[in-house]
């Protein structure tokens, strides 16, 4: 049975964002993440901002390029400042032109961070789209302070001691209009999120879970059940923060022992370092915890007004 | 024309203002900004500055400031910043960038010491650390040519046979925040000498790369062009200068200033406000029937290289200043002039005024009468200006 995805949107998305011959791995996340973008963008026209990560070497080699949009290749930490640059000039152009930044962790939560938070702070018209795999994906597969607690890279081969930095929570700290983590298992709510943040003018900002078989050490085919895995367990909370404040959870996890155990189990990265799963549960907890509090916040001011 | 007193960071930043007020009828002005001394009061005017179809952007740091620059003139706007020292150092990844991806953005560079020790004042170091950025660079040598040094800038950048960035520099202090009067042009001439900025590149509605990856050889294609590029800065340079002078009714100085230089037994060489101090060091030894000359050079990128050739042919005895250090080697300007002096003369470099030491016309003048007597070139020289 051949259902149309996304309520029929799938079929009317003309010419790809992320063209053939583009040279991210089989099973690649991030290739995922630039299909749905592609399915969201309608009529919007687009400059994309693509700092030093794969995406930047999965353009390819001039003078072809694999990404279907113009594109400013940029320094590793700037992705968000040039971002500023195109879209003031947008603006004081009158043109509708949305400016997004398609950066991966390591140009997020590391070297890019200082970047990415004055932006946001000044609140500038841009979608910024985080692709997570974890990693230093384009270096070899380093860590990243996105890599998760026990997973073992290039250069923690024990596996990791620390555990992974919430940069949504960072992010919707700086009170930015729009903010949300998309799952790749979740297409509706993954398109629905990217053409709010389309809709929405000022910062917003996306983290995208883009499982990466490379790094992973996991099947390409699983990519998109590891990801509903991590909704499943709650280790990958599915959920928008509007104006900074206003937390909505929009998938319920079940979480449930054996998602977490067989999430870890479909990848290699995790077997090293044998990790105990009750003490991800317990860092689960937690944080989800907090979420329940700021989702339950939000409740009651709807309530109440 | 009107003349106003100003300091050559206010100097710069109405020029800056005019420039992007110029490009009202192109796609506008807009700049990252960020403070350092002492080049702070130049963004901090520039801010105040009404300029239609502009925005400047209050960054988090330097880097991001040039990040910004990249952005704007990618998406073709007119873009200027200002920074010094370690800032620029710190901005550095990015003015390659910006200089790679053949963006004509200007920048004022207000030279100042590299730190630490830490010290604000002046010598050329900062800048000359970005001498193969692929920026042009002019080193000015008052607040008259920083202005309009910086309208230059815009107008050989952005010729289309060009299409480069170019680093306007003045000393910290001795120019930056030392006020003179100065002629401000209107923004009616502005306009006629820059028109809208008009890039070939500029990101646009199409799927394009800026930045793009590249093979080896693509990648040696792009050098041999930006290379070019930087020879033909000569030409453009000299129409640049008569364009100038029909508008501003002056003449912008030439890339290499010879001064009292035709029947010189000695001739000394210095870039900035310290061609200025070794001018009245010749006038004194001149009085004394010594025959000494100068040679300023304004443009050290692309390096007049044929210009000083053409100027220092027939001299014997060269004193070559340099206000900077490349440590373990020498004065930066010393080095690469020496290729271009004739065979036989006698070549000694000088390094003084490192780290804004003051250098008075008395010292210059010592130095012109051991020029005169030196009868070997030793290793380059380091002199410790006292207090």
């Amino acid at each position: 049975m051949n259902e149309p995805l996304f309520n029929g949107a799938g079929r009317d998305c003309g010419k790809p964002l992320l063209r053939p011959g583009n040279t991210n791995c089989g099973g690649c996340g991030m290739s995922l993440g630039l299909q749905m973008l592609r399915r969201a963008l309608g009529n919007h026209q687009i400059q994309m901002v693509i700092p030093a990560c794969c995406a930047a070497v999965a353009a390819g080699s001039y003078p072809y390029s694999a990404i279907g949009a113009p594109v400013v290749l940029s320094t590793f930490a700037s992705s968000a400042a040039v971002a500023s640059g195109l879209a003031n000039v947008a603006r004081l152009n009158d043109e509708p032109t949305r400016v997004i930044c398609w950066a991966g962790d390591g140009g997020s939560y590391d070297i890019g961070l200082a970047t990415l938070s004055a932006a946001a702070e000044r609140n500038e018209d841009i979608l910024y789209i985080c692709y997570d795999n974890e990693i230093y994906g384009n270096t070899g597969g380093q860590r990243s302070s996105a890599t998760p607690i026990g997973a073992v890279t290039t250069n923690t081969g024990g596996g990791k001691v620390e555990q992974k930095k919430d940069l949504l929570a960072i992010m919707a700290a700086h009170g930015i209009p729009y903010a949300a983590t998309v799952s790749i298992a979740h297409p509706d709510d993954c398109l629905r999120k990217l053409r709010t943040a389309l809709d929405t003018r000022g910062f917003r900002f996306l983290h995208l879970l883009a499982p990466c078989p490379t790094g992973w050490k996991s099947e390409p085919a699983q990519g998109v059940e590891l990801v509903r895995l991590a909704v499943q367990c709650g280790l990958f909370p599915v959920v928008e923060i509007v104006g900074g404040d206003q937390l909505s959870i929009n998938v319920e996890p079940d979480f449930s022992a054996t998602a977490l155990e067989r999430y870890l189990a479909l990848q290699g990265r995790f077997r090293k370092a044998a990790l105990d799963p009750s003490q991800l549960q317990t860092a689960i907890a937690r944080h989800w915890r907090g979420l329940r509090l700021r989702a339950a916040v939000n409740d009651a001011s709807h309530a109440t007004h | 024309m009107k003349t106003e007193l100003l300091s050559a960071n206010h100097a710069a930043a109405l020029a800056a203002a005019r420039a992007g007020q110029a490009n009202r009828f192109g796609r506008g002005f807009c700049s990252g900004v960020y403070p350092i001394t002492p080049s702070t009061e130049c963004m901090e005017l520039l801010c105040a500055q009404p300029i239609d179809k502009g925005h400047l952007v209050r960054v988090e740091g330097e880097h991001s400031a040039m990040a910004v620059c990249i952005g704007a003139a990618a998406g073709g706007a007119r873009s200027f910043t200002a920074s010094s020292s370690n800032g620029l150092a710190y901005m550095a990844e990015n003015v390659i960038a910006a200089g790679l991806m053949r963006l004509p953005v200007v920048m004022l560079a207000v030279n100042r010491t590299l730190g630490p020790p830490w010290n604000i004042w002046a010598d050329h170091g900062d800048s000359l650390l970005l001498r193969d950025s692929g920026w042009l660079q002019f080193y000015c040598l008052d607040n008259q040519e920083v202005f309009d040094s910086i309208l230059m800038a815009y107008r050989i950048g952005e010729d289309p046979n060009i299409l480069l960035p170019a680093m306007v520099c003045q000393d910290a202090f001795v120019l930056s925040h030392t006020m003179a009067q100065t002629a401000i042009a209107s923004q009616e001439q502005v306009d006629r000498f820059l028109p809208p900025l008009q890039l070939p590149h500029r990101l646009g509605a199409e799927p394009r790369v800026v930045g793009s990856m590249a093979s080896p050889h693509q990648t040696a294609v792009h050098r041999r062009q930006h290379h070019e590029a930087m020879g033909r800065v000569f030409a453009v340079h000299a129409q640049a200068q008569e364009e100038f002078a029909n508008i501003f009714g002056r003449r912008p100085a030439d890339p290499v200033v010879p001064y009292r230089l035709e029947d010189a037994e000695v001739v000394l060489l210095a870039m900035g406000t310290l061609a200025s101090t070794v001018e009245r060091a010749v006038d004194a030894a001149r009085e004394r029937g010594i025959r000494a000359g100068a040679l300023r050079v304004k443009m050290f990128r692309p390096f007049p290289a044929e210009l000083l050739r053409q100027n220092l042919a027939g001299k014997r005895r060269i004193a070559v200043l340099d206000r900077n250090i490349s440590l373990g080697f020498g004065g930066v300007l010393w080095g690469e002039l020496r290729g271009y002096t004739d065979p036989q003369a006698l070549v000694q470099n000088y390094i003084l005024g490192i780290g804004g030491g003051d250098v008075q016309p008395e010292l210059i003048e010592g130095l012109i009468q051991e020029m005169r007597q030196r009868k070997e070139v030793e290793a380059p020289i380091l002199l410790e200006v006292e207090p």
